[in-house]
């Protein structure tokens, strides 16, 4: 199906006159193409590729103009400057239900969105088309010799047994940096009381903080980390050198975010952006076919988990770790356990 | 022959109509009570919610050295999320100051009372509904107020009141339609006793004049009270006048009997021909005269037996043997042979006068329309469960069109010109034949001239 590309034109723009901030922009498709889709979203260029290709295969006479740029970007492009993108892909659950709840986003059904599981879908708005859990990446080599934790409880009996061991070996994300940090570290202290302890025994042993998953794989990877907390699962696992460490989703409960696509308010082409929308979900829910195509493949992870699973829910219940106060407060009470200078 | 009726409108028609409405009209109002109901618990529940979860924001605020402090539970939001997938709004508001949430939502103006205060306003395009709520807390020493306002749109309830609609309408029309079955069937079994009624006044015979027996519904009652005692007036009033045109024969016939033995005491005395031709004359017309104030009794008596039939066994051939015999001088007179065919033994069950009578009329009709020296047989035979009195004559038969209508009173024949009689013989003898449940059957001879009349009555 990849032959059918006619080209593959990557241009790496200088930053655009635009005032969010893009971090990469490809162009799927001849650019003499009639009709162009413009999709902006916060996953890697070469992750959505075959999804990509797929649609184009479909679709010929359509270029996919493919904007990278970070969740809190997007939130300010489609949020605050409305600028013209047909459809928006983010992994911040959040700053997704804050667009759709503002009246940022156009409503959308058809038979591929009917088909959602209830959970994967807010109003006609939201759908959700990955399911990716937050996970704990251990070192095989930190690991040696000792058995490796299946829970948070298990991590934190280990963590205070071998204080030595794991002192600054532990890395987690900085919640004042990274949004997706925030919005697992939030869901987490939602589930269970242990995520405060586990917190505060991290802070303890003087854990180092980050801005992505991929940087604290690879310091996993690479020995500097033992453990890295809350890290997405889909990352990890599709990393060459994965045989080096252990991908672990804590039994008592594992916290699964889900990439959701809407269709901005303002879209120019929505004749364009609701069969890429429909091609998007088919590609994730089908599991037959074109599901090779499908971006941040974690089903099989998930299958052996599926009773700790919590699925982050889509609603308005999100909004309120959005609320200044709330996140101040929260933040506040994270610091103190995190930072124990 | 019946008289036009003139009808306006139908019972069954506006007992129909009348329910229809009624029932379109219960049908139409149970729709828009059930959705207005149905609107008012969606939108109560809505408040309810929309009230517990702007208290559980309420409860987490506190101040702390001026600064107010606000915890917002995750709860009330998910708990609004719960009943629908709805946008949700809010702001809070420290005194004049405004603290969190969306700055440009509306307020809802406190009236007296503790609140939550709730209104429906449009918000980003959307209906949604509002609900503020306040609580006082002790700022550096003096009282100042939190606000929360909380908002949330009705998609859901849109949607729900729809599908609730669609239920209502359901109901509604199947409320119809089952009242307009129920209303068919209640305007048909309404109308029943009426058509039974008609039915069994138009089954009756013409000369049934009873009263209608059978029991109606009591608001018939006063239908049914006149129409019986319309019946026993028109009885009362045909009894009279067929006695008094008995009354009148009888009368009749008596001084008629004396004129015409002086005639013919006359006749003898006066010598003239042109006088005696017309004494005889006079004597025939007094013949006529007597024949039909006799068949005038004739018929008032059978009307009158046959409102009270006797029943006793007779014998026809017993019947026919007296018959001829009584008929022989009359015949000899007119030098008429009367022969009578006799087979079995057939008898019947009726009143022998009324046969007498009826047989009496047939060959007296028989013997007055042959011509001299004939012959008229008279046949009693039986066939298919009936006994047959067959007459057959050598007259002049009957006109073909309309043997029928001769058994009708004071009919004759379009060929009797000339034959004086009074039209009344055949009705006689029909209306005893079918007195007894036989009928009369009167067509010209097969063979020869003459006309062939059968008195037919069930066997014994």
């Amino acid at each position: 199906m990849r032959h059918l590309i006619i080209s593959l034109a990557v241009i790496l723009l200088p930053i655009s006159a635009s005032a969010f901030e893009i971090e990469e922009r490809v162009v799927f498709g001849a650019e003499s193409n009639p009709q162009t889709l413009r999709v902006i979203s916060t996953g890697d260029v070469r992750v959505f590729e075959p999804m990509i290709s797929g649609f184009l295969a479909e679709n010929p006479a359509v270029t996919v103009d493919y904007t990278v740029v970070s969740s809190s970007e997007l939130m300010k492009a489609i949020g605050i400057e409305e600028a013209t993108f047909d459809v928006a892909i983010s992994s911040a659950m959040d700053l997704q239900t804050k667009l759709a709840n503002d009246g940022f986003t156009a409503p959308y059904s058809s038979q591929a969105t009917d088909a959602l599981p209830e959970w994967a879908r807010w109003r006609q708005d939201l759908f959700a088309f990955t399911q990716e859990p937050a996970a704990v990446v251990l070192s095989k080599d930190a690991f040696a010799g000792l058995p490796m934790p299946q829970s948070r409880q298990d991590l934190i009996s280990l963590l205070r047994q071998h204080p030595d061991r794991f002192q600054g070996k532990i890395g987690t994300y900085d919640l004042r940096d990274s949004g997706l940090g925030y919005l697992f570290a939030t869901q987490d202290s939602r589930t269970s009381e242990v995520y405060w302890r586990l917190t505060e025994v991290m802070g303890a042993l003087d854990a180092k903080l980050y801005c992505c998953s991929s940087h604290m794989i690879n310091d996993v990877a690479s020995g500097k980390l033992a453990i890295a907390y809350n890290v997405l699962g889909s990352y990890a696992l599709s990393r060459v050198d994965k045989d080096r460490f252990v991908v672990m989703l804590p039994s008592d409960f594992t916290t699964v975010m889900m990439r959701t696509a809407l269709i901005p308010q303002n879209a120019q082409n929505k004749e364009l952006a609701e069969p890429f929308v429909d091609y998007l979900l088919q590609v994730a829910w089908n599991k037959t076919g074109q599901h090779s195509q499908q971006p941040y493949d974690s089903t099989a992870m998930l299958a052996e988990r599926e009773d700790s699973l919590r699925r982050i829910r889509l609603g308005p219940g999100l909004l309120i770790f959005l609320d200044e106060y709330k996140k101040r407060s929260f933040l506040t009470a994270w610091e103190n356990a995190i930072l124990q200078e | 022959m019946s008289a036009e009726v003139h009808s306006r409108g139908s019972i069954r028609r506006r007992l129909m109509l009348q329910l229809l409405l009624g029932a379109a009209v219960l049908a139409i109002a149970l729709f828009f009570i059930v959705q207005s109901l149905a609107r008012q618990l969606a939108e109560e529940s809505q408040d309810n919610i929309l009230a517990a979860a702007v208290s559980a924001i309420l409860d987490t605020t506190s101040v702390r050295d001026g600064e107010i402090q606000l915890d917002l539970p995750y709860s009330a939001f998910s708990m609004l999320s719960n009943i629908s997938n709805d946008r949700v709004f809010y702001s809070v508001r420290f005194g004049d100051d405004f603290v969190t949430g969306y700055n440009d939502l509306p307020t809802v103006p406190k009236d007296d009372g503790f609140g939550p205060w709730f209104d429906t306003a449009t918000y980003q395009g959307d209906e949604v509904r509002i609900v503020t709520a306040e609580r006082r807390l002790a700022s550096r020493g003096k009282p100042l107020a939190v606000e929360v306002t909380l908002a949330q749109t009705r998609d859901g309830q849109r949607d729900q009141l729809r599908w609730i609609s669609q239920i209502a309408a359901a109901l509604g029309s199947g409320f119809f339609i089952s009242v307009a079955v129920l209303a068919a069937l209640t305007a048909r079994s309404s109308i029943s006793p009426i058509l039974r009624l008609t039915k069994s006044v138009s089954r009756r015979g013409p000369k049934d004049l009873r009263p209608v027996a059978a029991p109606v519904p009591h608001e018939m009652a006063p239908l049914v009270a006149a129409l019986n005692s319309f019946m026993d007036r028109l009885k009362n009033s045909l009894t009279r006048s067929e006695e008094f045109i008995a009354d009148a024969a009888h009368r009749v016939r008596t001084p008629l009997a004396t004129v015409r033995t002086q005639a013919e005491i006359t006749y003898r005395r006066v010598e003239k021909d042109e006088n005696r031709a017309s004494i005889r004359e006079m004597i025939r017309a007094i013949d006529e005269s007597s024949r039909a104030a006799g068949q005038l009794l004739d018929h008032a008596m059978v009307t009158f037996r046959t409102d009270h039939l006797e029943q006793e066994v007779i014998d026809l051939n017993s019947l026919a043997d007296e018959m001829i015999e009584r008929l022989h001088p009359m015949a000899e007179l007119r030098e008429i042979e009367l022969v009578l065919v006799q087979q079995n033994a057939v008898s019947t069950v009726g009143d022998t006068i009324l046969l007498q009578s009826a047989l009496r009329n047939v060959l007296d009709n028989a013997i007055k329309y042959s011509p001299a020296d004939s012959t008229v047989t008279l046949c009693v035979s039986l066939d298919a469960g009936m006994a047959h009195l067959t007459t057959t004559d050598c007259g002049i038969g009957l006109p073909e069109e309309d043997a029928e209508s001769l058994k009708s009173r004071f009919a004759r024949g379009a060929n009797v010109e000339g034959v004086i009689g009074s039209g009344l013989g055949l009705t006689i003898a029909d209306e005893v034949a079918r007195a007894h449940g036989g009928y009369l059957t009167i067509a010209n001879n097969s063979k020869g001239p003459g006309a062939c009349v059968t008195l037919s009555f069930p066997l014994q």
